[in-house]
């Protein structure tokens, strides 16, 4: 596969396009399939199929939209009408719209600050392209970054766009992406792997899922480029068995790559060799620590180890290995496209380039957004999300997962990006954003997380094994009523040493959700312990809000 | 069940271990394809029973006791028989703020199931998982590998009792 050969199937995929008088795309990602997508595709197929010139008209299932509340989604080019929840019932009229007005019933605007204020780096092709034709993938602009890398760049100038571009780890922590893969080609000269980390375990989060539901050939270009900028020549992306839908998607990625000449032996015609493989998790939230995903690629329990040495040196296989989450590898190809200045940019100073987040909970407009970093919470949560519905009142929103913890109002001017919300006392993590209204109790909420941290735990170390089996214990005994102010400051002394004795970052990040919603909701916990009342209404306390 | 030639028979002449032999086949008989097989194991029985663990973990040369600790370490490994139907409810935190745990109270109170146990008829087995990604349609449930989202009570309740007759 050559540059030109590309190009000539971009040629071939617009000659195509065309042809076409219309065509329909409907949203076959896991939210709307959720929503019977499929049945709506299918029946627009046969609406279709029943018109003269049939071959005008193409339908065609795509990636993400990104409005998952709304769904399913269709849109209709050329023309650009989006019509939100169709049912398999409206399809002949949104065929009958077809030449004239959009079908105002169904019809959602593409002016909604939903749409207008995201910047699509990662999703650019989502819910633009078929995820299971390569062609697509190719005809926008796919593939051009590898070619590119393989053939004009050395894989010191590759890692160089990289760091300068200031790419910073997606999975959670904010690692520096140039830093690691610098360290992974200086590590000695032997068999070396890249893998990508998709078990994206956090509750509230699917932006890894979207992306390899919507644009699979992305993340392997990003992976590719990873392996020859690293000296690697074997990938694996280690996927939760969770995501049926993205393992089928991968495998058909993987198939059609190969068949092109992008993926196995001299890639591209150069002497560059590069296989990717899947492998399944199993559920188990602590493999998305490094060490223990590396365990559990090996077919072990996923227990971490202590670290050094990092994967970098000492990883899979006990080769150097280059782990990064999905995401990461997802902005490789467009970094390398148009440089690591361009991509540089855009953020804050220290955070740069854009974030996916998928935003959830008690808001008006739930789905999957990609924003600059830098963009306040206030304009995430209230003009992209459209607010907290019902007329309820905001509260509390959740961010990083189990790892993470809740910000009140008074944060929501801040600006998001991996500084200021570690300073606020949460982290970035992998992009859960989990709004909250006032029918949620801080102490429920932390007594939830803190019982997925305790079940998750791998048992390894004591710390983390116990005192999370401890905190939930003593965080029960607040929601239900029966605490002292003593019980209260154990709980505290236990974040302290859970937090800065544990192994790895499951134990060391359990209490953040504690530590959180004490920092900013210490009434309600002292309300739970000296009154016996729950303010939100949520816990069984003996004396209820409004209650007898 | 290992002969003289240290080559291993599956335990019943099942058509399904024949799955099961060509997963191990594909990752050359190798050690770390523990995980992969006992995928295929449970993808191909549903469940994972002893003899398949004893039966893969000589297959693979790995000691009984890590496909053990394997088996029971990872949440998606199942050591009992499913019941016929499957509800796997979601109780991640879009799903809990929306009251997923409403919906498991539902369950246990017209069924007398809780998460991970199957009813006594085994015709439905309750499931809780993490998180399965359809946050932007919480509450979400999976019956029998298809995706419910925005569940109410009343619905999953007429989506069980159409299963239990």
């Amino acid at each position: 596969m050559t540059l030109d050969q590309l190009h000539h199937i971009t040629a071939k995929e617009s000659a195509a396009r065309q042809n076409l008088r219309y065509q329909l795309d409907v949203c076959v990602a896991a939210g709307c399939l959720s929503s019977h997508s499929d049945r709506v595709k299918k029946s627009l197929e046969e609406v279709l199929a029943g018109r003269e010139v049939k071959e005008s008209y193409r339908v065609r299932g795509v990636g993400c939209m990104g409005l998952c509340s709304l769904g399913p989604l269709v849109s209709v080019e050329p023309g650009g009408a989006l019509y939100q929840s169709v049912s398999p019932a409206d399809t002949a009229e949104i065929v009958e719209h077809l030449d004239y007005e959009p079908l105002k019933r169904l019809q959602c605007p593409r002016d909604l600050p939903f749409f207008e204020r995201q910047v699509n780096v990662v999703l650019e092709n989502s819910g633009r392209i078929d995820p299971e034709r390569i062609e697509d993938y190719v005809a926008a602009e796919g593939y051009e970054a590898l070619i590119k890398a393989l053939t004009e760049m050395t894989p010191a100038e590759v890692i160089e766009q990289i760091t300068r571009s200031g790419l910073r780890g997606r999975g959670g922590a904010g690692y520096p992406t140039g830093l690691k893969w610098g360290t992974v080609a200086k590590a000695g000269s032997g068999s070396k792997y890249v893998v990508c980390n998709a078990d994206e375990g956090d509750p509230g989060a699917f932006m890894d899922r979207s992306v390899l539901e919507s644009d699979p050939q992305r993340v392997l270009e990003g992976m590719i480029i990873a392996g020859y900028a690293v000296g690697a020549s074997r990938g694996y992306i280690y996927v939760r068995a969770e995501y049926p839908l993205a393992v089928t998607r991968l495998n058909a990625a993987i198939r059609q790559a190969k068949h092109l000449g992008l993926l196995g032996t001299e890639i591209c015609n150069t002497t560059f060799d590069f296989d990717i493989d899947l492998r399944l998790g199993a559920g188990a939230l602590v493999c998305g620590q490094a060490t223990a995903l590396i365990a559990s690629i090996e077919g072990q329990r996923g227990a971490p180890r202590p670290r050094p040495p990092y994967p970098a040196q000492v990883g899979l296989f006990e080769c150097p290995t280059l782990i990064n989450n999905v995401e990461t590898f997802a902005n490789v190809p467009p970094i390398i496209r148009k440089g690591g200045d361009w991509y540089a940019g855009m953020g804050t100073k220290k955070s740069k380039g854009t974030k996916v987040f998928a935003l959830t909970g008690k808001i008006n407009r739930t789905g999957l957004i990609e924003v600059p970093m830098g963009m306040t919470l206030r304009e995430i949560i209230f003009d992209i999300g459209g607010g907290v519905p019902e007329g309820r009142k905001f509260k509390a929103v959740q961010t990083g997962g189990p790892s993470g913890g809740c910000l009140p109002e008074q944060f929501l001017d801040m600006a998001v990006d991996y500084d200021s919300l570690a300073q606020a006392g949460s982290i970035m993590g992998s992009g859960g954003m989990i709004v909250m209204d006032d029918g949620s109790c801080m102490v429920d909420v932390a007594k939830f997380f803190m019982e997925f941290c305790m079940t998750e735990s791998c048992g390894k170390c004591i710390p983390c094994r116990a005192g999370t089996a401890q905190m939930y214990n003593l965080l029960a005994k607040i929601s239900e009523g029966a605490a002292t102010q003593g019980d209260l400051a154990m709980l505290e002394d236990l974040c302290d040493m859970v937090k800065h004795t544990s192994l790895c970052g499951l134990g060391q990040t359990a209490p953040n959700p504690v530590l959180s919603t004490l920092r900013h909701f210490r009434d309600e916990y002292v309300a739970h312990i000296v009154e016996k009342r729950c303010p939100a209404g949520v816990c069984p306390c003996p004396a209820k809000e409004g209650g007898r | 069940m290992q002969t003289a030639l240290g080559k291993v028979a599956p335990p019943s002449d099942d058509r399904r271990w024949k799955l099961v032999s060509a997963t191990m086949r594909r990752h050359g008989h190798r050690r770390d394809a523990l995980i992969e097989t006992l995928h295929t194991v449970q993808q191909s029985f549903g469940y994972l029973d002893q003899d398949s663990l004893r039966y893969v973990a000589l297959s693979l040369r790995v000691p009984l006791s890590r496909a053990f600790g394997v088996a029971t370490f990872y949440h998606y490994f199942s050591l009992k028989p499913p019941g016929e139907h499957t509800c796997v409810i979601c109780m991640g935190t879009a799903c809990y703020i929306k009251g997923a745990q409403l919906l498991v109270a539902e369950i246990e109170k017209s069924f007398g199931v809780k998460p991970g146990q199957t009813t006594a008829d085994g015709r439905i087995s309750l499931l809780a998982a993490r998180c399965i990604g359809s946050c932007g349609l919480a509450p979400a449930a999976v019956f029998d590998g298809e995706v419910a989202a925005k569940l109410t009570p009343a619905e999953l309740q007429g989506r069980l009792h159409r299963w239990d007759k």
